[in-house]
């Protein structure tokens, strides 16, 4: 296995820092640099992080927190600007959240990926693929941080509207069976083990989206299983102190265009693999957060990427109030 | 999709059982009925909170803090801050496993006159945390009490 700095050596090589990231670090500053507001709330890092969905959690996988920093009787917002880039492949994330009462989350995220060389290779060039998520999360049972001598973790339910917005790929994956919207739902529990100062967080999600929806939902070519499949997620992290978290996550994906892409003749070039980080989580102050994580999304459209799994970088911008 | 399931509760199961029966093990502890995971002190918990006098130091920095957070300084501008810091001196002691009796109010009782929320709550544990910082203690060390405090939450919390 490749060492992590060849990537980023590579990521580098291949362009210069994108003006996201820029802006990312300039934002960052920015915030880091305001006063901390002097506010009631919830702790440090109990509301989780944003994920590239929206919806309050690790990274790439929701947890059963509420985000904001709004906790019983209390009405929170938070917003976040993400970004990775992997070998071949680029994604932009931004979107809010807002917590009510520490029971409800109402999230919207967009999702801007960027195909690289697999656009090239389709024959289009400069494609992006570009998808809207609508999130709701209601927290159902239990407390995640303060039910320090009960096992019983905070569990929660949530939905995803996800709609991939029209583009040069439309009619591939017409060709394949693939929509271009569908709905994820998903059960999460998540537990701090304070005395030991961990955070385990499973969830297992319905779902028919193919890599997270940016390759639509479902495939019908070949007889390809067009239907919702049950996918686990799982997230540890461990506190090094009030406000620095380092964790790992796995998501697992379905597969769904490997057979709809062999029944096109390229063999296995649109299989898809889990997704896995392993990442840091960094508060300066109640109301910033900064995520930066190895990710490693295996492959995406391999028949385009020579086989490469997709590993880069990831970093994570959040505000919440 | 059911071993996932179990194999997940398997490992949130792996992740504290070993701690807590180390710990049960160690100190049997009076559980309230509601705990299926009680939470016993840690080992040396009280020695690295530097017993008692360490303790009363700890309060007398945290009762004078408390006074003076913007958001819950209010709710004790009648406390007798020397009273205050000795009560929580012997629950925080006999919490952490040393030899202190606490004869004080119970806390559904001590906190009855006062609307406490949830972010009141949250606000004194990072109050608390500020004074274990101050006094220098480790992170490690200071959930390992927190961890004995937090379910208190449903006794102070009153008010929703």
């Amino acid at each position: 296995m490749n060492h992590p700095m060849n990537h980023l050596t590579e990521t580098r090589r291949r362009q210069a820092p994108s003006t996201t990231l820029l802006a990312l670090a300039a934002t960052a500053a920015l915030l880091a640099a305001a006063p901390a507001q002097a506010d009631t709330g919830k702790l440090l890092l109990t509301g989780g992080v944003s994920t590239v969905e929206g919806a309050a959690g690790g990274g790439i996988s929701p947890w059963a927190v509420i985000g904001s920093q709004a906790t019983e009787g209390e009405k929170g917002v938070s917003a976040y600007l993400s970004r990775a880039e992997t070998r071949d492949h680029g994604l932009t994330a931004a979107g809010v959240a807002v917590g009510f009462n520490d029971r409800l989350e109402l999230s919207f995220g967009h999702q801007d990926f960027d195909t690289g060389i697999t656009g090239t290779l389709l024959g289009l060039p400069g494609l992006h693929l570009k998808q809207d998520i609508l999130g709701a999360k209601l927290r159902v049972a239990g407390d995640a941080v303060l039910e320090s001598d009960s096992l019983m973790p905070q569990i929660a339910v949530g939905v995803q509207a996800k709609r991939l917005r029209s583009s040069g790929l439309d009619g591939t994956l017409d060709a394949l069976g693939a929509q271009r919207d569908g709905v994820d739902l998903y059960v999460s529990a998540t537990k701090l083990f304070l005395a030991q100062g961990v955070v385990v967080n499973g969830t297992l999600r319905a779902t028919k989206a193919n890599q997270n929806g940016l390759l639509g939902f479902g495939a019908r070519l070949g007889g390809a299983d067009n239907g919702y499949q049950l996918m686990p997620e799982l997230s540890v992290a461990y506190l090094l102190s009030k406000n620095v978290a380092v964790g790992f996550e796995y998501r697992a994906m379905t597969n769904k265009l490997q057979r709809a892409g062999a029944a096109a003749g390229l063999g296995d070039g649109l299989r898809a693999d889990d997704w896995k980080d392993i990442f840091i989580a960094w508060a300066p102050s109640k109301n910033v957060s900064l995520t930066a994580a190895y990710v490693d999304l295996g492959r995406i459209v391999p028949a385009t990427t020579g086989n490469r799994k997709q590993t880069g970088v990831y970093l994570s911008a959040q505000i919440a109030f | 999709m059911k071993h996932l399931i179990t194999a997940t509760a398997l490992t949130l199961l792996a992740m504290g059982s070993g701690h807590a029966l180390a710990q049960s093990l160690a100190a049997p502890l009076k559980a309230t009925p509601a705990s299926a995971y009680p939470v016993a002190p840690a080992p040396g918990l009280y020695q690295a909170f530097g017993e008692q006098a360490g303790i009363r130091a700890l309060m007398d920095d945290f009762v004078i803090r408390l006074k003076a957070d913007a958001r819950i300084g209010e709710q004790f501008k009648d406390t007798q801050l020397d009273n205050l810091a000795k009560q929580l001196t012997d629950q925080v002691c006999q919490l952490a496993g040393g030899p202190c009796v606490y004869k004080g109010p119970d806390m559904k009782e001590a906190h009855a006159e006062m609307d406490v929320t949830r972010s009141h709550f949250n606000a004194l544990v990072e109050v608390l945390q500020l004074s274990m910082d101050a006094r220098g203690i480790p992170f490690t060390r200071q959930n390992q009490l927190l961890a004995l405090l937090a379910p208190k939450h449903r006794d102070v919390v009153n008010t929703r």
